[in-house]
């Protein structure tokens, strides 16, 4: 006999009780702390920080504690909790250029003013298993040596002045915001650089090296890749300045790529850009190339139909929050439909086998 | 009890007030499309986002509140939707479609004709009709300022060129009010027939999307058909197996391996309903 599928409700919460028993795990061992997460799994949570699009390593640790460390599922826990922040003004535009910076490499210019800092990479790391690692109790300590503040511009902006570089377009206009505003087509560059800041950095990354194999070429070079912390200023109209409200880490990408130039302009050449908050410079050098494959029509390339050349491909497809909700969402219920399609099928198979019978007899 | 961290109905009043813009127009342009800033949900896209932010939008708190999915109220995704609207606007919440103000429904309408004051607000996972025929969003919003839609028709003619028949069984897209084409969300052509000229208000929601659409009462929704191959709503040829209504939406349940099946109507309410008054008679 048929039995209906009541008790939805009681399933759910059993669910939901037998989730938090997996995620803490085997009780014997110790509970993970949001502090170790986020002191420990740093890029972790600069990941989420930046899909998040939420920048507090604090809830972005809870959040990968409570996702059982799937990022994506952290990034989605904290993009809706962003939902729920009242926003009561925007920062003045963040100067990268008076970043303290912690890692700084330029792939065009053996060395440059500021000087090359490589900081904490894993570059030239081999990618030997550490079972060091597996003992407790380890506390690695750094060489230190006072450094005097150094003052590093950009390296793109010395070539700017040699006119070689094609020049930033100068705008005062406010950019469009994307978590306030619905995304519309045509996307301008700051709407695009946004989409890719917060977007799936494999999705990005993989978008990236489609354009490096061929699939829309860029041809890029790492001009300057930069981490470090930067002041975030608010102009608070009471005060009637900006005061500081804070600090930030972030990682910026500039690429160098070939020319623009016509017959009466002498070739220049032109710029991707990536921004990313956080640590994350996979990510910021595929948002600096995607940037630039996105750029075809302004600086007058042909379109070869590659998929990093397609804005509408590139942006609606690198959220992963919306396209692991779409994607996941075939598995709720269909029955209904399902049920349609079989009545369709039915009725369109007796229609195919009636003249076959017919034709047999 | 009300969840006093956040909001009434979790929005806060300025996210609603714009959803309820977009809803205005869409109530005043039938059809069309709104662009709406969607706003992230703490549930997934594909779970209802759209249909849960217009009905945080359009609840008051002495509404009445009904959630259906598959036509059923206690299927897991419209039992986290209802505890959700209890948890955050603690609102009255029912089974019985005509106590409801606000039914929010993914994949069907339910059976019992609404009336005036109620508001049906769909799930809606792909709002364009024509995406599957055209991808870019630039495009299709061209073809619908024009009303160009050669290529829905055309895709329903190879469809009975090749089948003999139109192989669109849900979200079978309708004409509004001799303008826009629209997608009903993937309600089973079944149910077509009753968004036209129903006395509710009918809001449909896409958040991943980011579109509000609408259909005022009475409003003329025309399924798009060929004069010799006219639209035609389809059910399984049965009676509920449980009620033994014969206009219903009906499920097709397997009852064991060897090929039984039973067949039950897809709106547990209206089914539940007809077998308590079945039994009051039988009993009288």
């Amino acid at each position: 006999m048929y039995v209906a599928t009541k008790g939805g409700e009681r399933a759910i919460d059993a669910a939901h009780q037998w989730l938090a028993e997996e995620r803490r795990g085997d009780p014997a061992i110790p509970e993970l702390s949001v502090d170790q997460i986020r002191e420990q799994m740093t890029l972790a949570v600069n990941r989420v920080m930046a899909e998040g699009s939420l920048y507090d390593p604090d809830l972005a640790g809870l959040a990968i504690k409570q996702a059982r460390g799937d990022l994506i599922e952290a990034v989605f826990l904290l993009r809706a909790y962003r939902t729920t922040l009242p926003r009561f003004g925007a920062s003045e535009p963040v100067d990268t250029g008076e970043m303290r910076i912690t890692r700084r490499i330029s792939a065009t210019f053996k060395d440059a003013p500021g000087g090359q800092i490589l900081g904490p990479t894993f570059d030239y790391t081999h990618r030997l298993l550490d079972f060091k690692l597996m003992a407790e109790g380890e506390t690695p300590t750094a060489q230190q040596k006072p450094s005097d503040p150094v003052d590093a511009p950009h390296i793109l902006s010395l070539l700017d002045r040699d006119g070689l570089m094609e020049p930033l377009e100068q705008t005062d206009a406010t950019p469009a915001d994307l978590t306030r505003e619905p995304m519309s087509m045509p996307a301008d560059r700051p709407l695009r650089l946004q989409a890719l800041a917060r977007g799936d950095e494999g999705f990005v990354l993989s978008m990236a090296y489609s354009t490096q194999r061929g699939y829309g070429r860029t041809h890029a070079f790492v001009g300057e890749l930069r981490i470090g912390t930067c002041d975030v200023e608010m102009f608070v109209p009471e005060l009637g300045f900006a005061i500081e409200i804070g600090e930030i880490e972030l990682t910026e990408c500039e690429t160098v790529n070939q020319f623009t130039g016509s017959k009466t302009q002498p070739p220049q050449f032109t710029r991707g850009y990536g921004l990313v908050m956080g640590q994350s410079e996979r990510k910021a050098i595929s948002v600096s190339l995607v940037d630039r494959a996105l750029r075809w029509d302004e600086l007058g390339e042909d379109n070869v139909g590659a998929p990093a050349q397609d804005t509408e491909f590139v942006l609606y497809h690198c959220d992963n929050i919306q396209a692991t909700g779409f994607l996941e969402h075939i598995k709720l219920p269909h029955y209904v439909d399902f049920q349609s399609e079989l009545e369709l099928i039915r009725k369109i198979r007796r229609a195919a086998e009636t003249p076959m019978q017919e034709a047999a007899e | 009890m009300t969840d006093q961290a956040y909001n009434f109905a979790y929005l806060d009043e300025a996210t609603k007030r714009m959803i309820r813009r977009a809803l205005l127009k869409g109530l005043a342009i039938p059809g069309y499309q709104v662009p709406f800033a969607s706003r992230e949900m703490p549930m997934p896209y594909g779970w209802g986002t759209g249909g849960v932010q217009v009905t945080a939008a359009c609840l008051t708190p002495e509404d009445t509140l009904k959630v259906i999915d598959q036509g059923a109220d206690d299927t897991t995704n419209a039992v986290s939707i209802r505890k959700f609207f209890e948890r955050t606007a603690d609102v009255a919440t029912t089974e019985a479609t005509a106590e409801a103000t606000v039914i929010q429904t993914r994949h069907r309408i339910p059976e019992v004709p609404l009336t005036e004051g109620q508001i049906l607000v769909y799930q809606v996972p792909i709002p364009e009709p024509l995406r599957f025929l055209e991808p870019r969003e630039s495009e299709t919003r061209k073809m619908h300022a024009l009303s160009e839609y050669g290529l829905m028709h055309v895709k329903l003619y190879e469809d009975i060129a090749r089948h003999g028949a139109i192989a669109t069984s849900y979200a079978y897209p309708v004409q509004v009010e001799g303008h826009y084409v629209m997608d009903p969300s993937p309600i089973p052509k079944f149910d077509n027939p009753k968004l036209g000229d129903n006395a509710a208000i009918q809001l449909f929601g896409a958040g991943r999307e980011q579109r509000i659409y609408a259909l005022p009462p009475y409003t003329r929704v025309v399924s798009l058909d060929f004069e010799d191959h006219p639209f035609e709503p389809t059910k399984a040829d049965h009676s509920c197996d449980l009620c033994g209504a014969g206009d219903t939406y009906l499920d097709e349940v397997i009852t064991d391996d060897q090929g039984s099946r039973m067949f039950v109507c897809s709106d547990t309410n209206y089914c539940v309903t007809r077998q308590a008054e079945a039994e009051a008679g039988a009993a009288q």
